[in-house]
């Protein structure tokens, strides 16, 4: 059981075994974190896994899971997954089902958990104390963990733990995962459970019927048995709402939270994002003055530098609004969002539920997808499924700026201008969704009017752990595929533009490779105001959005006349404003996201939903692009 | 408060639903007038026949609400809340 010392530290993925493997001796320990929602589940993995954790796919499965790693003080490692939270094991949705399979060993490639850390929250125990129940009667090794131990205490609740760890015949550990009091009890569980220590038989009696009523009636008396002191009321949490929930300041709140989101990605980043591009530039400039071979110095200097360089230059960007989200959703207030926007979401055949992964869909729409999973109903689910990826995600940002900054002119009276071009093209994508839901809601996916159920968690203060966690999370995603798509799509574009020689020396740009894709597609885009070089950089933006940011680097960085000339320079000079708009336009519709499709596939179950969305957006896309161009050009 | 009234309806129709509590005002659940799927996830949540529910915050405009109920807070939209009868 020793032998997982010399585990490579990226071996997280290879979570299953390999089929024939030996059970208890030979394989990791795999331990499932179950808790009803709002229980704190997240934080806890944070805390035991810090950034040993990636995430990973339960093959054939919906559902993306976390998966870590915990490094126990006798050198072995433990796999911790986190599983949706739920609660109770009835499997009617999605996330009942899986949590369900995966704990009763349902699932084909995944080993069945050796232990369970049960966590709940000690402030709203009895209610909680319903999921001990059917997880407890599976029989596994689980540790009953008592969440929220500084909320309980500093809000006068109480509970005798020994007495409920006799009653359940299961250890029970009181913990603030938050502040990290009592982790401690936790581990010591990972290194005993993962022994094979057997469980012991519950000193009451477990309800087997499924009747939630009784359930809950045994769990009142549990409480009862164990002197369990429910606490008083969440104060702060109720005065904050008298101000949040305000039928006049809730609202102007609303909207003073969007704006900021806005304002702060907008401006707050340029200072770090100037920083970012002067560092590319200089290192840039170090690395030609050191490398003396022509070939490789202009493949790093106007190949995969720019490419690299121009998306890099958005991290601080991207990660800003993922921190404003995280806060947004550690805090609390996203439930309080939403709730304010259901009326409006309803207008729409959406409801309140459908907010919270529209809001992601800003950063990203990949976990927005996975967001949807929270809606019971399945045509809902479809309908924000196929609407998220029209919101303005993060990916678009990079183009957008640099259009922006290339076409709105930077003058005193147009400092507002910029902003509000940035506004202007996160309210496109977002009118365009709403009514695409419409559409959808009146028409195939047409459904009754479904309910919005939602639970209003206390408001707690974001961790300063848990933001960081996130965001380095997001960082390493975004390095990774700036590191490998980026630099491959930039060394092909570098290649196919200095193909083929021409005496030796690489071609003039016009008689490249590269050029002959571009003019392949120029007729097709020619209506929307583009030429062959935009048309390169459409192709490769197929993958990704930001790859056009990128390949445009390198296209023009080895247009030998424009080396002297910027980006924009170039830009302003091959692109009308018709063009400048339709391109805009064009990217805020466009489907140009591989990631997405394949995460729709998934959700989806099967192609059909990938299909139509692709096919609308892009339709929409080039039909919206084309009437920009047209109408703008009558104008100018 | 009034939800302590144990008097019994025998029309239903006359039954007291969730969206006549005043705000701060509570009642006791009677019962869940939903088809079971959706009547099971709210008792999961707390709504549970027999178990004191108050009315809390709400969005703009009144809709959806707030309910406290078993320690927690759980927004309804009218037409869920209208569903749920107090005793």
């Amino acid at each position: 059981m020793g032998d997982c010392h010399n585990c490579p530290a990226n071996s997280i993925a290879t979570l299953a075994p390999p089929p024939g493997a030996d059970a208890s001796s030979t394989r990791r320990q795999v331990v499932a974190i179950v808790g009803p929602p709002n229980s704190g589940k997240s934080t806890l993995f944070n805390r035991l896994t810090g950034l040993r954790q990636k995430v990973a796919n339960f093959p054939g499965v919906t559902v993306e899971h976390r998966v870590g790693r915990v490094k126990l003080d006798s050198g072995r490692d433990v796999f911790l997954v986190d599983l949706p939270g739920v609660y109770s094991l009835t499997p009617r949705t999605e996330d009942e089902r899986v949590t369900f399979d995966v704990l009763s060993g349902l699932k084909k490639d995944i080993p069945r958990p050796d232990a369970v850390l049960l966590i709940l929250d000690s402030t709203n125990l009895s209610r909680h104390l319903v999921l001990a129940a059917p997880v407890l009667s599976l029989g596994l090794p689980t540790l009953v963990i008592l969440n929220m131990a500084d909320d309980l205490k500093s809000r006068g609740g109480e509970i005798n733990t020994a007495e409920l760890a006799m009653q359940l015949g299961s250890p029970v550990a009181l913990v603030s995962a938050a502040k990290g009091m009592g982790v401690e009890k936790v581990l010591q569980f990972l290194g005993g459970a993962t022994m094979g220590a057997a469980p012991k038989a519950p000193l009451i009696q477990l309800p087997v019927i499924q009747d939630i009523p009784k359930c809950r009636a045994w769990a009142t008396h549990v409480g009862n048995k164990t002197g369990y002191q429910a606490p008083a009321p969440p104060l702060w949490t109720r005065r904050l709402d008298a101000f949040f929930l305000n039928p006049v300041a809730g609202p102007l709140m609303f909207l003073v939270v969007v704006m900021a989101l806005f304002w702060a990605i907008f401006s707050g980043a340029d200072p770090l994002m100037n920083a970012v591009d002067a560092a590319r530039i200089a290192s840039g400039q170090w690395i030609g003055a050191h490398v003396s071979n022509e070939a490789v110095r202009s493949l790093i200097v106007d190949g995969v530098w720019p490419g690299v360089g121009s998306v890099i230059k958005f991290l601080p960007q991207i990660l800003l609004l993922f921190l404003f989200i995280g806060i947004l959703e550690d805090s609390g207030y996203l439930a309080r969002a939403a709730l304010i926007a259901d009326r409006t979401m309803a207008r729409f055949g959406l409801q309140g539920k459908s907010f919270i992964p529209l809001l992601s869909a800003y950063a990203c729409a990949v976990p927005a997808i996975m967001a949807t999973r929270t809606i019971e109903s399945k045509r809902d689910r479809i309908v924000t499924i196929l609407i998220a990826p029209l919101m303005t995600c993060s990916a678009r940002l990079p183009i957008y700026l640099l259009m922006i900054e290339t076409f709105v002119p930077r003058k005193p009276l147009f400092g507002f201008a910029r902003v509000f071009a940035l506004l202007a093209l996160y309210v496109l994508g977002f009118l365009a969704a709403i009514l695409t839901a419409r559409l959808l809601k009146s028409t195939i996916l047409r459904s009754s009017r479904s309910s919005f159920i939602l639970e209003m968690p206390p408001y707690r203060w974001p961790t300063a752990r848990g933001l960081a966690l996130r965001l380095i999370d997001r960082a390493k995603v975004f390095l990774k595929m700036a590191g490998t798509i980026i630099v491959i799509v930039a060394v092909i574009i570098w290649v196919l533009a200095n193909l083929p020689l021409d005496h030796g020396k690489p071609p003039a740009i016009e008689h490249s490779i590269a050029a002959g894709f571009g003019h392949l597609v120029e007729p097709l885009i020619k209506p929307l105001g583009f030429n062959w070089k935009i048309g390169i950089g459409l192709i490769t933006s197929l993958a990704a959005r930001e790859t056009m940011v990128s390949s445009l680097g390198t296209i023009y960085g080895i247009e030998g006349t424009e080396h002297s000339l910027g980006l924009q320079d170039a830009l302003r000079r091959d692109l009308t404003l018709g063009g400048a708009i339709a391109l805009l336009v064009f990217f805020a519709f466009a489907m140009q996201c591989m990631s997405t499709v394949a995460v729709v596939r998934r959700e989806t179950g099967g192609w059909f939903w990938p299909g139509v969305q692709f096919a609308y957006m892009t339709l929409l896309a080039y039909v919206a692009a084309f009437l920009a161009n047209h109408i703008v050009s009558i104008w100018a | 408060m009034s939800g302590k009234k144990r008097t019994h309806h025998p029309h239903t129709s006359k039954a007291k639903n969730l969206t006549e509590l005043k705000p701060g005002e509570a009642g006791v659940l009677e019962k869940l007038d939903l088809p079971d799927v959706e009547a099971q996830r709210l008792m999961e949540m707390g709504f549970i026949p027999g178990h004191s529910v108050t009315r809390g915050h709400s969005a703009p405009g009144g809709d959806p609400r707030v309910f406290r109920v078993d320690g927690t807070e759980v927004a309804l939209r009218r037409e869920t809340a209208r569903k749920l009868l107090l005793k």
